[in-house]
């Protein structure tokens, strides 16, 4: 008796785990088996959806990359987030080091605030910024967005940042400073390489946010060469009522996987950095 | 002597850089500026926009007062626009804190393939919004959508009237706000999860020797310790659901007839596609009460973090 109501426990907790997962991804699993379905088997109502009625294909990824600007827009994606990353990081870790190291309520009022700036969303600044990057001369260049895509970046990045140096002790400056090295000099030399993890994570974060960005790519960037990946597959492989189905879950699949990886390992600091610290 | 002598402003740098409160503004000046420069002069720039009359075709800046704010309450479907986006946001929240909640619950569980369970959970968050929003529009297609097909075969719906999920009013809402409430629950298992980690286990434990049960354990000491974190990410969430328009662009570009358009849409459609600048910021700054709103309690809930 005992024994049943166990199985029947852990049967229905089985079936929430399942049921859960289903929920989150089958539309995941729906790009996969439309990307290598063929199109008389995708648009046939009469055959089941859920498997391969014919054989599978690679002919929507074949088209994707060599008759599509798939490619050009990976390497767009690719570039934009370099160079994302590399003004993230010259602005953000020195900030966040700053704010880590001021004394009292200061540093952390003034933290909260640079925080608080990445709630202001896309949506409040698009059409200002589209002003403001057709006067830098930038409108439909993919280099608005390198300019823009920092504003929350930085603001994500030296707060997450901030908490990685708040954890490194002072002592170890302090005594690089003693030894003869100035207060820049202690950071490079000692501050730096302890803090390469955090550092990473700020990579990490500052690509995967400048990946999910969608408003203002659609805002600014109008030229197909010009678009990254998200806005490309979103706009480009739509073409009136035509939908490129198997090339365009081809496309959401390929570029949605690194992200997907990046997320899951990084998941942890994450957490603790939108949360502050507060959880361990 | 000689050597400090030829090189003064050596000197003098090589002293200010000794001194920490000088790097210390050093190092934080320049994210200042980028924020001062990109989000505050803009944000000035959209409120001006919204007292004036500027459109891509007459691009002055004729003062024409608070006109633009009241021509946007006066249109219908701007106060349509306005109810939707509460009730989107309010939906999707409300479902995704709720399957948040219970998923934290089971993946708190040891079991095997927890760990594949949780990546999988996660992924709708993680990935890119405007590929994921993709997946759906094909699984909501009006004559090929998956869902159809299954509720078909299981006799629930007639196939010759199959509903059209994109194309009717309210099923379009619920669609659209399915796909917030998909893409924001996993946010909320791994708040929890984090949650339910950094509560005591020892008290926890005292706590069920002296006889509290599941539910008074769950309301007198697991919500209230982690109620701040919650209240972070339930303040994130929202922010981020009130202020989208890349599921609404994507799904439904705000219609049938303006049934799912929301602020960000709007101001979209007015802003950029019609031209009409003003009208748009006028529209987009009715987030700002909101954001006002959300900011002060997150401040709270950030100060209580620390006590």
């Amino acid at each position: 008796m005992r024994v049943a109501r166990k199985l029947a426990g852990e049967g229905s907790f089985y079936t929430a785990v399942v049921l859960l997962v289903l929920f989150a991804a089958f539309p995941f699993y729906w790009m996969v088996i439309t990307t290598f379905k063929t199109d008389a088997d995708l648009y046939n109502l009469r055959s089941n959806p859920y498997w391969f009625n014919a054989a599978p294909t690679f002919e929507h990824l074949r088209y994707l990359f060599e008759e599509t600007l798939f490619t050009r827009w990976l390497w767009n994606t690719a570039l934009i987030g370099f160079c994302v990353v590399a003004i993230t990081l010259a602005v953000a870790v020195p900030a966040g080091y700053s704010l880590a190291r001021t004394p009292g309520r200061v540093g952390e009022n003034l933290g909260i605030g640079i925080f608080l700036t990445y709630l202001v969303p896309p949506t409040l600044l698009f059409l200002p910024l589209s002003r403001v990057i057709s006067d830098l001369g930038l409108q439909d260049s993919l280099w608005s967005l390198v300019v823009v895509y920092p504003t929350f970046t930085i603001p994500f990045c030296t707060w997450l940042l901030m908490g990685f140096f708040k954890s490194i002790p002072r002592e170890i400056e302090e005594a690089a400073i003693v030894d003869g090295c100035t207060v820049l000099g202690a950071f490079m030399k000692t501050v730096l390489p302890l803090s390469l993890p955090g550092i990473l994570t700020a990579v990490i974060f500052a690509f995967t946010l400048t990946m999910q960005e969608f408003v203002y790519a659609l805002t600014f960037i109008s030229s197909s060469e010009e678009k990254p990946v998200t806005l490309g597959v979103a706009t480009d492989l739509i073409r009136g009522d035509i939908f490129y189905w198997g090339e365009l879950m081809g496309a959401a699949l390929i570029a949605s996987v690194p992200v997907a990886i990046a997320y899951n390992l990084f998941l942890d600091r994450f957490i603790s950095g939108i949360t502050g610290g507060a959880v361990k | 002597m000689t050597a400090i002598a030829t090189t003064p402003w050596l000197a003098r740098s090589r002293l200010l850089l000794d001194r920490p409160e000088f790097v210390g503004s050093l190092f934080i000046a320049p994210a200042i500026i980028y924020v001062l420069v990109l989000v505050g002069l803009p944000l000035l720039l959209a409120l001006y926009y919204s007292v004036s009359a500027y459109s891509i075709f007459n691009p002055s800046f004729t003062f024409v007062g608070l006109s633009n704010f009241r021509d946007v309450l006066d249109s219908e479907i701007f106060r349509r626009t306005l109810l939707n986006t509460f009730v989107f946001t309010i939906g999707a929240q409300t479902i995704g804190l709720l399957l948040g909640k219970i998923g934290a619950m089971l993946l708190m569980q040891e079991f095997p393939g927890r760990r594949i369970a949780r990546a999988l959970v996660v992924l709708p968050w993680a990935v890119p919004v405007s590929l994921a929003t993709l997946a759906w529009l094909w699984m909501f297609d009006s004559l090929y959508s998956v869902i159809n097909w299954t509720l078909a075969a299981a006799g629930l719906i007639d196939p010759a009237n199959r509903p059209q999920w994109l194309g009717q009013q309210d099923l379009a809402m619920i669609a659209v706000t399915v796909v917030h409430a998909w893409r924001l629950f996993p946010f909320g298992v791994v708040i929890f999860l984090a949650g339910f980690t950094s509560v005591p286990k020892d008290v926890l434990d005292a706590a069920t020797i002296d006889g509290a049960g599941f539910w008074r354990r769950n309301y007198q000491i697991i919500l209230p310790t982690m109620l701040p974190i919650v209240v972070i990410a339930l303040i994130f969430g929202t922010v981020f659901t009130f202020t989208d328009l890349s599921v609404v662009y994507l799904l439904t570009k705000g219609g049938p007839i303006n049934s799912t358009q929301v602020l960000g849409s709007l101001a979209f459609q007015v802003g950029i596609l019609s031209g009409d600048v003003a009208h748009g910021a006028a529209i987009c700054l009715f987030l700002f009460p909101f954001l006002l709103v959300s900011v002060i309690v997150l401040l709270r809930a950030l100060r209580r973090r620390e006590i």
